[in-house]
């Protein structure tokens, strides 16, 4: 035991080693090449990268670099685009070269611009209003982005993982196996500490399916965004927008009578009142959602951001003390995210369930 | 907000709904169904062999306590049985004695009151014997007398010694 953690360190530490003298090989040859760029040259570069980082992308690229003859050289792949411009515009992303050519697709001309798709034409000329936005007019863009793909694959991920340990169950007495072995206490967790006690016994069948697929969805990829795949998924609007609002129709179309009385005619209190509380509780309603929304995403944006910067800083200053202390405080924030990971979809799942539960409370004592 | 509102993507929203519902309702029904109806029956299995254990139980003390009831009721019973036994047979000795008594002294009264009256009857006989005797002897002393006195004094002596002789 104690020889085998042995050699696991040795190994660490000559890959540690290799690493940093392949860096310092590039600094150098950088150097020889008189490509060495200035502080606050790469301040500027970290600073632009961040939110591009953030942003959702149509091509799959893990990293990217400038290959010595300054040309910039993407590792990954190309995705479909899909647009909708009186017609239906298939093409693969490869054909904007990283928004640095225009594609033509029929007789329409398209160009990237920060990781938007313009209508433009053969010559590629965007427009800009006095707020650096661009004017052109946009096609309806429903393209399989990078973020579609993660969640094409998370979708796939979580399929083969839960099928095939349901499968288990049915092969092996109802007994969990492998993988089943740690992610039931997980589901059974969800079940007896999540929904029955904010739903209630009655009801709480109901819901388990979206409240389970809502918690592993929003864990597995919180923590995809962490890998150094570069995804992000949960820090785009749209995406928690839209878990938002699937928590706020099955909310609505799942409510009892006695949700709606307490939204409109709320028992108990002064008739004036129920008029001033009836837009208070029924804005509150929107409010609940909303929250869920911005919730997830800020938390996983701001993770994202302050972990990039301080992985920017690294760059930034380029000497063993600022490297090695921003590597120490990106490790611990990192440990950070990895639980900030789960609990943004503990707390998701977690309200969502509160919520149903609010909307199929009996009140008995009125 | 602008940055938010500018930020939202039509498409990736409809992907991601058109994704995420379906997956919800592909894992419902291949993933989340029979995972959650296994761990039920599990625990419905779990419970139900820990209700009846605690049943088994509570019957085995039940059964222990009525077979306790039973030894202690049989045991009584038994005490009874044998106090009434004696009970019985002390009187049984006790009345037998009364009777033999009152038999016996019942005969030894009976006899008693026999021997009387036989007593009685012999002392009658034996007046009215006296008295015959007297009177044949009155008599024959009056006839003889009448004869000679020789005679008389004869029988006299004669009649007394045959009454000597009797």
């Amino acid at each position: 035991m104690h020889r085998k953690i042995t050699v696991k360190a040795l190994t660490l530490v000559f890959f540690l080693f290799s690493i940093v003298s392949f860096a310092i090989d590039k600094s150098k040859e950088e150097k020889a090449h008189g490509t060495e760029k200035t502080k606050e040259q790469r301040e500027k570069e970290v600073e632009e990268y961040i939110p591009h980082h953030l942003l959702d992308s149509h091509d799959f690229s893990l990293f990217s670099y400038t290959s010595d003859e300054g040309e910039h050289v993407y590792i990954g792949f190309p995705l479909p685009v899909i647009l909708w411009d009186n017609g239906l515009n298939i093409f693969m992303s490869s054909k904007f070269h990283h928004g640095e050519t225009i594609a033509k697709s029929g007789e329409n001309y398209y160009k990237l611009d920060h990781g938007k798709i313009y209508k433009t034409d053969a010559a590629g000329t965007i427009t800009y209003d006095t707020d650096h936005h661009a004017t052109n007019s946009k096609p309806l863009d429903f393209s399989v982005t990078k973020n579609v793909f993660t969640v094409m694959m998370v979708g796939l991920l979580m399929f083969f993982m839960f099928s095939r340990m349901a499968k288990a169950y049915k092969n092996n007495e109802s007994m969990p196996k492998g993988m089943g072995r740690l992610l039931e206490p997980i589901v059974i967790y969800i079940r007896d500490d999540i929904a029955r006690p904010n739903i209630g016994e009655k009801h709480y069948k109901r819901y388990m399916s979206y409240l389970l697929t809502v918690f592993f969805f929003i864990w597995i990829i919180n923590l995809l965004g962490l890998t150094p795949l570069g995804i992000n998924v949960t820090n785009n609007i749209a995406i928690t927008f839209c878990l938002a609002i699937i928590t706020y129709i099955i909310t609505t179309a799942t409510a009892k009578k006695d949700y709606w009385k307490h939204i409109f005619w709320m028992p108990g209190v002064p008739t004036p009142m129920k008029f001033i509380l009836m837009p208070i509780e029924l804005l509150g309603t929107f409010i609940k959602p909303f929250s869920l929304m911005i919730r997830l995403y800020a938390n996983i944006t701001a993770g994202h951001i302050v972990l990039m910067s301080i992985l920017g800083m690294i760059f930034i200053a380029q000497n063993w003390l600022g490297g090695s202390l921003s590597f120490l405080l990106a490790m611990v924030l990192g440990i950070l995210e990895l639980l900030v990971a789960a609990l943004q979809a503990y707390i998701f799942t977690m309200l969502s369930a509160l919520y149903f539960g609010s909307a199929v409370e009996e009140h008995d004592h009125h | 907000m602008d940055k938010l509102i500018g930020d939202f993507s039509v498409g990736l929203f409809f992907w991601q709904l058109v994704l995420f519902v379906g997956l919800v309702l592909l894992l419902k029904k291949f993933a989340w169904k029979p995972i959650l109806d296994s761990v039920n029956e599990r625990e419905d299995g779990i419970k139900n062999a820990l209700a009846s254990a605690e049943d088994a139980k509570k019957e085995m003390q039940n059964l222990n306590a009525s077979n306790e009831q039973l030894l202690k009721d049989a045991r009584a019973e038994r005490d009874a049985l044998m106090k009434d036994a004696r009970e019985i047979k002390d009187k049984m000795i006790s009345d037998a004695k009364e009777e033999a008594k009152e038999v016996t002294s019942k005969l030894i009264e009976n006899a008693q009151a026999s021997i009387e009256q036989e007593k009685q009857a012999a002392l009658a006989e034996l007046k009215k014997q006296v008295a015959d005797l007297s009177i044949g002897i009155a008599e024959t002393v009056i006839k003889k007398e009448l004869a000679s006195k020789d005679d008389q004094l004869k029988l006299v002596e004669g009649i007394l010694k045959e009454v000597k002789l009797s």
